[in-house]
């Protein structure tokens, strides 16, 4: 090749993300577009399970051992998204004696470590389980923090030359005689917002190749070029609980089934899930049978889940594919593997490839796939370091201090930065400037959401998912504002309402799925704060009704308080 | 034998204190008891009383009342009855806005305005519908109040006057964190603290030296509501006296030092009225059938009977937890009375943040005398009645009502209450 090649890579998920990371470092020219945030699709909406493979070890071995695999590599690579807390198939009375033996026999094939415990044993380790928890298999299981892996992705494509679009819809393939050439590209972002110098309009981005990685989108996005990718989107809920039952990933050891899993995530566990295909990836029911049927189930396997305070809810689309002509009737039947679709080879359309079905665990691994064949293809001769090379935050994690004193931050608050930021904390907390919590549920304070504005700007969603701030029990009741505050002066007052409004309006959207019991009480508090004591509902300057001042109460007449004059002679009470 | 009293109040929130105020000046031997910290500590010190009928401003609260829903709680009470209750309120506190039926608009800490009915003297000063030029200034420690914001945000609700606003350093050595009270007692107390190039002033002046570089001419000065917890009047005067300006408090969130301010005034109020206070004490249960006979008191793991002829249930809304839920329904506590619901839990709510939610609305339903009514419309008991938040029928964020109709309906309960005996 004369130049570099220019690939466009679509979807700002796990997968396109690492696409993106892997082709930069290899020195290819990449553009990254996503429609929404980082990890606006699947990504954003999972339980954040690091798989140790035992999910697949019975049905799936090939997937078991690539999860495996990758499991290790992560926990190296990206130490500062994982937490390792290990992993339980737990057997009660009535589910299988030979699956459980299956399950183990399973693990050992493909090389999962995997160890038994009694239940006595396995109630050490959880208390919480239910009494009659007969056994377990141990696994090492883990849980990742997908928006802190998926934006460590972005950040190193970025240092490696990428340029990487949020908010940023494609609206069509380029095809000139036959051949996919490029994309176009609608510019969503609001004013103020940064987004590398193109805030709004369209933009045609002529790329030599380009890779639809947009997961559940995937059909839709091939449908641009005329071309077919039979995407089943499957919905699941997830269901956040306000503190963790489980220290551990507990999964209901049993073949399939719905409401299986507890994944303990930072200061919460997140129950899941189901699995109910649907027509459209972003217009589906969310019900309440749905929250109902995990709490219920889950509650077999740790009782107190019965009476715990839930946050939230809210649902994902697993971007499920299978090959023409399997034709499974259940969602829960169809491979959990991926696919490479070069369109050139499946279609005869060159320029294009898809990648569709696969595993959060693994999308390394699918990176480094289509990676290769594009290499291949472009005969660029480069290897893949990914699984060598620590994502940006990962590099030097063990060098943990105790930054209460160096940062003048109280201890646990010191040490959640720390984890948040990884390698990164020196550089983001040491500031002269006051450093107060802004997020008292998460402990996050102004330094780290400062850094991540100075990446995202206005999107408060943005900031929201690198530094959990407004993801703890308020849900945005106490921080909405204290967020949003600190956009100003940089930007506008308009600007920084508007933001404001929106993740209001976000944070709202997931509690809509829990608001019974405390949830409840506190979404009551919530509205009387914004309401009553900041009137944010009838807000005058967010096109509220303006009331006439003059008919209203000055204060002065009446009141026998007099003005002070210049001098200044003012009394108290 | 249990412990007697002509009137029981349950809950210590504003409208336990009006109930149980009323009930004692009336003559009755009255004894509250409450359970949790009143949640007067969470709400901004304002008394709302009707800010807003059909989502428009209401300059006049009481011209509007007629034209809430039959169900209203003022409905019940009647304006007569709200005027009175704001009589009483004005007697026992120093709150401002009794000279007019007006409302007043108070700047939030939101940087927006809001209608109210009483406010207290150190927001007097602060009220939008006085055309001097405000300066706003907030500590870059104090993260509920960034004021260069909100006097841009103030100015765009379309104010009769200029907002101009200014970040200081609070002056004292107070931690990044520092809770709001420790900010209100270094200025209560007024000890000499560190200033700029390591002078030493009385906190005070140490704060005013701060602001005066920004002062440019306004007239007018508003901090956060951290001005003083034992002595504002003292600190709101030497602000005043050091800046040439008069100075006010910008009304914040939890936790409020006007909220608490006024639930000391009130308590203070109903010990002068010769009424028995227990606080942390939960009702857990009652005996009795057509009539509640006696309720039984937690008192660090006994259960106690305390025994009333007459009972004022105001335990609170949902924040208060004087109305509980969970997955299957909506239920009050205490006697077990009924709470109007949609059966579909779904049905609870909007889809929009601020949209008209079902919840908002969930209380007991009262009869003409403020009972609980069951399913037939009949009372739950015949001496039981209830008032504040523990009321349904009202949207009290949306109306701007929550303190007139804890207040009123406080009030009229306590007086009811006493007229049985």
């Amino acid at each position: 090749m004369a130049s570099t090649p220019h690939v466009a890579v679509v979807g700002g998920g796990s997968t396109g993300a690492g696409i993106a990371r892997d082709l930069a470092m290899r020195g290819l020219d990449v553009t990254l577009v996503e429609q929404g945030n980082l990890t606006h699709g699947t990504t954003g909406r999972m339980h954040g399970l690091l798989h140790s493979g035992g999910r697949y070890a019975v049905s799936d071995q090939a997937s078991a051992e690539e999860c495996i695999e990758e499991n290790r590599v992560l926990r190296d690579v990206a130490a500062h998204c994982v937490e390792e807390t290990g992993g339980l198939f737990v057997k009660r009375p009535e589910d299988s004696e030979e699956y459980f033996r299956e399950k183990l026999r399973g693990c050992e094939a493909c090389g999962i470590p995997a160890e038994v415990l009694s239940g006595r044993e396995a109630r050490q380790r959880e208390p919480y389980l239910a009494a009659d928890v007969e056994k377990a298999i141990a696994v090492p299981d883990g849980a990742v923090d997908p928006f802190r892996l998926v934006v460590a992705n972005a950040a190193s494509a970025r240092q490696h030359g990428a340029r990487i679009e949020t908010h940023s819809k494609v609206t069509d393939l380029l095809v000139e005689g036959g051949e996919v050439v490029g994309v176009a590209v609608e510019h969503g972002a609001k004013s103020g917002e940064r987004v590398h110098g193109v805030q709004s309009g369209r933009e045609e981005i002529r790329a030599d190749h380009v890779v639809n990685a947009t997961g559940a989108w995937a059909g839709r996005v091939a449908e641009m070029a005329g071309l077919d990718v039979a995407v089943r989107p499957s919905k699941g809920v997830m269901t956040i609980m306000n503190v963790r039952q489980v220290d551990t990933v507990v999964n209901r050891c049993r073949p399939k089934g719905d409401a299986d899993i507890v994944v303990p995530h930072e200061t919460t566990a997140i129950l899941g899930t189901t699995d109910e295909e649907v027509a459209d990836p972003e217009d589906y029911p969310e019900e309440q049978w749905e929250v109902d049927l995990v709490i219920d189930e889950l509650s077999e396997l740790i009782p107190i889940l019965a009476e715990a305070r839930t946050i939230r809810s809210f649902w994902g689309v697993r971007p499920l594919y299978e090959p023409p002509d399997v034709g499974s009737e259940d969602p829960t039947d169809i491979t959990r593997d991926y696919f490479l679709l070069d369109h050139d080879d499946r279609d005869g359309v060159p320029g294009l490839t898809s990648i569709v079905g696969g595993k959060f665990t693994t999308y390394r691994m699918m990176a480094e796939e289509i990676a290769d064949h594009l290499c291949a293809r472009f005969g660029v001769d480069a290897d893949c370091r990914t699984a060598d090379v620590p994502l940006p935050g990962s590099e030097d994690v063990d060098r943990l201090r105790d930054y209460m004193d160096e940062f003048g931050l109280r201890s646990p608050i010191g040490r959640r930065s720390v984890e948040r930021l990884g390698s990164r904390a020196d550089q983001v907390l040491r500031t002269d400037d006051p450093n107060p919590v802004l997020c008292d549920c998460e402990g996050v304070t102004r330094a780290e959401v400062r850094d991540a504005m100075d990446d995202v700007g206005t999107d408060l969603n943005a900031v929201r998912i690198r530094t959990r701030a407004s993801m703890g029990n308020c849900q945005g009741g106490f921080c909405c504002h204290r967020l949003a505050a600190e956009l100003h002066p940089d930007h506008g007052e308009a600007t920084v309402r508007d933001s404001w409004d929106d993740l209001l309006q976000e944070r709202w959207k997931g509690q809509r799925h829990a608001l019974w019991g405390q949830q409840l009480s506190q979404a009551m508090l919530n509205y009387a704060l914004h309401a009553t004591t900041q009137n944010r509902d009838r807000d005058p300057a967010a096109g509220g009704p303006s009331p006439d001042y003059e008919a209203f109460d000055d204060g002065r007449r009446a009141t026998g308080e007099t003005r002070p004059d210049a001098a200044g002679d003012a009394d108290g009470d | 034998m249990a412990i007697e009293s002509d009137v029981l109040v349950i809950g210590g929130g504003l409208a336990g204190l009006s109930a149980a105020i009323a009930a004692a000046r009336e003559g009755a031997h009255v004894r509250l008891v409450s359970y949790k910290q009143s949640t007067l500590k969470q709400a901004s010190g304002l008394v709302d009383v009707l800010g807003y009928v059909d989502g428009e401003p209401v300059a006049d609260p009481f011209e509007r009342m007629a034209d809430l829903p039959d169900d209203h709680p003022y409905r019940i009470v009647g304006e007569s009855g709200v005027r009175e209750a704001l009589a009483l309120f004005d007697e026992v506190t120093d709150y401002r806005g009794g000279h007019t039926d007006r409302n007043a608009l108070v700047p939030t800490h939101g940087g927006t305005v809001k209608p109210t009915a009483r406010y207290p003297a150190s927001a007097a000063p602060g009220l939008a519908s006085d055309d001097r030029d405000a300066l706003l200034v907030g500590f870059e420690t104090l993260v509920d109040f960034d004021a260069p914001l909100a006097a841009d945000h103030i100015e765009a609700a379309g104010v009769p006057f200029a907002a101009d606003g200014a970040t200081v350093r609070f002056p004292g050595d107070l931690r990044a964190d520092a809770k709001v009270t420790r900010y209100a007692h270094l200025l209560d107390e007024d000890r000499a603290v560190e200033t700029d190039g390591g002078r030493r002033l009385p906190a005070r002046e140490a704060l005013a030296e701060r602001v005066r570089p920004h002062l440019d001419g306004h007239e007018r000065v508003g901090f956060p509501a951290v001005l003083g917890d034992d002595d504002p009047a003292g600190v709101r005067a030497a602000l005043s006296k050091g800046l040439g300006a008069d100075v006010f408090e910008v009304p914040m969130g939890p936790p409020s030092l006007p909220g608490l301010r006024l639930a000391d005034r009130l308590y203070e109020a109903l010990d002068e009225a010769g009424a028995s206070v227990e606080t942390g004490v939960p009702v857990v249960d009652y005996e009795g059938e057509e009539r509640v006979e006696r309720v039984l008191v937690d008192r660090k793991g006994a259960e106690v009977p305390y025994a009333a002829d007459q009972y004022v249930l105001a335990t609170g809304g949902l924040v208060g937890k004087g109305v509980e839920s969970d997955r299957e329904g909506v239920r009050e506590p205490v006697f077990d009375c009924r709470v109007p619901q949609p059966a579909d839990r779904y049905d609870w709510f909007e889809d929009a943040v601020f949209g008209d939610h079902a919840f908002a609305r969930f209380g007991v339903d009262p009869d003409g005398e403020l009972r609980p009514t069951d399913e037939r419309g009949d009372p739950e008991f015949e001496n039981v009645r209830a008032a504040g938040s523990v009321l349904g029928g009202h949207d009290f964020p949306a109306e701007k009502s929550g303190a007139g109709v804890s207040l009123a309906t406080g009030r009229a309960a306590g007086v009811l209450a006493t007229e049985e005996l």
